[in-house]
């Protein structure tokens, strides 16, 4: 393998890992704080159909991202009204939201657009459009680091720089601010916090909203950045892989980053690489794009070791007599 | 932190008038004066279910009293929640502690007191006064030190060092010393009193009479919802206390014929256990129980006690390596692959340490739970089908005989206080007439009639030629019902003792890991020998 095409996998897997990698830090906040979150894969599905439709109408990726955090924020405050004030059981409350957001996406798609539950293509302002960083072109005749910069570096949309910004502002809020403080010992024992004189649902509450604000990101990244409008079921299950991301991650955001980037990068290589000729046997192509599963189950599978869940997780907080 | 109010002189720190609060129908606190000098130390002392953590609840804005007034200084306050209370001047220690375990000292005492957004000025100004308070009442803990790395009397020490750093004036403590050897709950009342001194209020929740004639200045007794007396200290004796908590007299004392030992029942050698995360739990257990005598194991919880039951009991936890002979009357008895029903079969009652999980099924009415673990007995089958009308007419006479109240044998194991699912447990086991009888934690969270009725049974029961291995936290049960102490510290039997020549320094040096003749000072207790694992956090 030649450095370009190196570059240019290491290059598709950033935009791969991008909507995961988001994901993952949505499920970060939510699980931190207790909250356990299956949902992730609706939020970013309903965030999609909001963000494509708003951008279609008003012809506005940015308008197209607003509604996609406002579509997932809404999903999350369902989460958070069944998991944390009537608390009901988080799994079940975000298997719902998997399949609300599975069904009313394509209802409502089909009800506007009568496109067979797709919305139509996007262009132009209706696209986040990849941003070329300063010097890119100047710099691109320097050895190694030139193309690194151009090709892997610049030539992204914001989403995505936004996206890797979220993972040290991630790890900033979390052990470096009260309300990371806060967030990690409502997650670890509700009732520390609550003694202290702190509203245990206000700060679920409040990270559940940030989780909903990360997945519309999300969201909005798959239907108006990376493609061009919103197709049925179009997340496929990456909001199950950025929860075993989360996982492989430990709950940690660098953990996260780490995690996401190899998932991105198997998808990268099963894309490029659909039938992988190793010589004395081609890897059929239906292997190459299962592969990211397949990492995802043996992660569960504890390939890990072991990773320890904040310990509250789960369980709707009840003040004990 | 904001100014409190001024404090008229004279005011009590804490003034409560007629607090009611009922759940239901359960009338918790009826009608509950109670005033509470300024730099005393006031006990409030009742049986389980008297109404003291509700109480205790209300001040610290957990619950909304139905009526009343509570004054705080002079001042009538209301308190809405925990903030109000914090900002009141209360500070709580519980007797589950409220800590972040894997959150350092540091970040656990700032916890929503932080002094803004960013948490680095407040963990140094933190860090500061911790060292302030730590010279100044011997609370010295590590501030970096993780919690769950901490012994639990240093994790109580965190707890008090929350409530101080919030500038508590009144300090409530709830059943401080449950989870703490001798030596910890001495260091705990030398840090009380020099709190005291200084001109706080503490007020001291507790079932244990001792520790109420030891440390308080005056005392108030809580029965049934009510607040039956208050009286100083130093004024009264534990025979009077005990009366007033159960309304009406109680033997305080078990009072039992010296024992007449026989031969072995049960030969423990060399028993070692390793758990499934591969810790060495029981290191070599040398242990005789013959008939006729209470073999009491004194230790803190979590040096081995609970594994040394489950093994003898028949049900290991899952994956742990087990090593060592059992000779039940002579008998060798294997080690594994037996199971519970099979130890009871060779006559080996069992009361678990804890009757909620593993004594009793909650759900289930009074009549399966007596017949659990018995259910296969001959007399209990018709045919291939169980004797229900058997096994009612059975569970219906042990009810009786044990009075556990209410006598109602089809409700739930769960609608009945502490103390009666205890009896339940204990009228199974016990009415088999097992040749040896494994008792864990007999009268945990159990009240003091039914302290003093489990007691009786258990020295009848030895009387009758049997023999009772008694494991218990409790040094005060154990003095009183055995006839030979052996204390267990780290999965190993420190040593053994008669009561009569025991002394609780003595046997606290043990339960600490200290060999006799060998003087330590109080903090040289390993922390991770008194660390307890999750059953009581």
């Amino acid at each position: 393998m030649d450095f370009p095409t190196i570059l240019q996998i290491l290059d598709s897997a950033v935009r791969l890992m991008t909507p995961l990698l988001l994901a993952c830090l949505a499920g970060l906040y939510s699980e931190r704080a207790g909250v356990f979150d299956i949902g992730l894969e609706g939020k970013m599905l309903m965030a999609a159909f909001t963000a494509a439709s708003v951008a279609y109408a008003t012809d506005s990726a940015w308008l197209g991202l607003i509604a996609g955090i406002l579509g997932a924020v809404l999903m999350s405050l369902i989460h958070g009204l069944a998991a944390i004030t009537f608390r009901g059981n988080q799994l079940i409350s975000g298997v719902a939201i998997n399949f609300l957001a599975s069904g009313l996406t394509v209802l409502l798609g089909q009800k506007i657009f009568g496109l067979a539950g797709r919305t139509p293509s996007l262009a132009g302002p209706a696209r986040f459009s990849e941003i070329t960083l300063p010097f890119a072109e100047a710099l691109r005749p320097v050895p190694v680091i030139g193309p690194i910069y151009a090709e892997l570096i610049s030539g992204h949309t914001i989403l995505v720089y936004i996206a890797f910004a979220m993972v040290p502002l991630t790890w900033w809020v979390l052990y470096r601010t009260r309300f990371g403080l806060r967030l990690r010992a409502v997650g670890e024992n509700p009732a520390s916090v609550d003694t202290a004189g702190v509203s245990v649902t206000r700060l679920r509450y409040a990270a559940v909203m940030i989780c909903g604000a990360l997945c519309g990101i999300a969201g909005a990244y798959l239907a108006t950045g990376i493609s061009a409008g919103f197709v049925k079921e179009m997340t496929a299950g990456r909001g199950f892989i950025a929860l075993a991301a989360l996982i492989f991650a430990k709950w940690r955001p660098w953990g996260a980053l780490g995690a996401c980037f190899l998932f991105g990068l198997f998808e990268a290589l099963a894309n490029r690489f659909p039938n992988l000729d190793l010589g004395f046997v081609t890897v059929p192509s239906m292997f190459m794009s299962a592969l990211p599963y397949i990492l995802t189950v043996v992660i569960l599978a504890g390939f890990v070791g072991r990773a320890i869940p904040p310990r509250a997780g789960g369980e709707p907080y009840v003040k004990e007599r | 932190m904001t100014a409190q109010p001024e404090v008229p002189d004279g005011a009590p720190a804490i003034e409560l008038r007629g607090i009611s609060k009922a759940f239901g129908p359960v009338q918790a606190n009826k009608g509950i004066d109670l005033r509470v000098s300024r730099g005393t130390i006031h006990g409030i002392i009742g049986e389980n279910g008297a109404g003291k953590s509700t109480l205790m609840s209300i001040l610290y804005g957990f619950y909304r009293p139905d009526s009343g007034e509570i004054l705080i200084g002079g001042n009538p306050i209301t308190i809405t929640d925990s903030q109000t209370a914090i900002r009141a001047g209360i500070g709580m220690v519980f007797q589950h502690f409220k800590l972040v375990q894997n959150f350092t000292v540091l970040e656990n005492v700032i916890l929503g007191a932080e002094d803004g957004r960013l948490l680095r000025p407040s963990l140094s100004r933190a860090r500061g006064e911790l060292k302030r308070l730590a010279s100044e009442y011997e609370l010295q803990v590590d501030p970096d030190a993780l919690v769950e790395d901490l012994s639990v009397g240093h994790q109580q020490r965190v707890e008090i060092l929350k409530a101080l750093y919030r500038q508590a004036d009144i300090l409530i403590l709830d059943e401080p010393t449950g989870v703490l050897t001798p030596a910890e709950a001495d260091h705990l009342f030398r840090i009380l009193r020099g709190l005291r001194d200084e001109g706080k209020t503490i007020i001291l929740i507790t079932h244990k009479l001792r520790e109420i004639m030891e440390i308080t200045d005056n005392v108030s007794v809580m029965r049934r919802g009510e607040m039956v007396a208050s009286v100083t200290t130093s004024e009264t004796s534990p025979t009077q206390l005990a009366e007033l908590m159960v309304g009406r007299k109680v033997l305080l004392r078990v009072e039992k014929a010296p024992a007449q030992p026989g031969a072995p029942v049960l030969e423990v050698r060399g028993l070692r256990m390793v758990d499934a995360a591969g810790v060495e739990r029981l290191r070599g257990i040398d242990l005789d129980i013959r008939a006729g005598e209470v073999l009491g194991i004194a230790g803190v919880a979590g040096n081995g006690q609970t594994q040394l039951l489950e093994i003898l009991g028949g049900y290991p936890e899952a994956g742990a390596k087990i090593e060592g002979a059992l000779r039940l009357k002579g008998q060798p008895l294997p080690l594994t692959g037996s199971d519970a029903g099979a130890r009871r079969k060779a006559g080996i009652g069992h009361v678990p340490e804890d009757r909620q999980v593993e004594g009793l099924i909650m759900d289930f009415s009074a009549w399966e739970n007596v017949a659990f673990g018995y259910h296969d007995a001959p007399e209990f089958q018709s045919g291939w089908l169980m004797d229900q009308s058997a096994i009612r007419a059975d569970a219906q006479a042990k009810i009786e005989h044990f009075d556990v109240r209410p006598p109602n044998p089809e409700l739930a194991a769960k609608n009945f206080s502490g103390g009666n699912q205890q009896k339940i447990v204990v009228a199974r086991e016990v009415e088999r007439n097992p040749d040896l009888l494994l008792i864990g934690q007999p009268t945990r969270g159990v009240d003091i009639g039914a302290i003093e009725f489990i007691h009786k049974r258990i020295i009848a029961l030895r009387d009758a030629g049997k023999a009772v291995l008694l494991v218990s936290v409790e040094l005060d049960e154990i003095m009183a019902l055995a006839d030979r102490i052996a204390v267990m510290f780290d999965g190993r039997i420190m040593g053994e003792r008669l009561p009569e020549e025991a002394t609780t320094a003595d046997l606290g040096c043990l339960m600490a890991g200290i060999e006799p003749g060998t003087i330590a000072p109080q903090d040289a207790i390993p922390p991770a020998a008194l660390h307890v694992p999750a059953e009581g956090a």
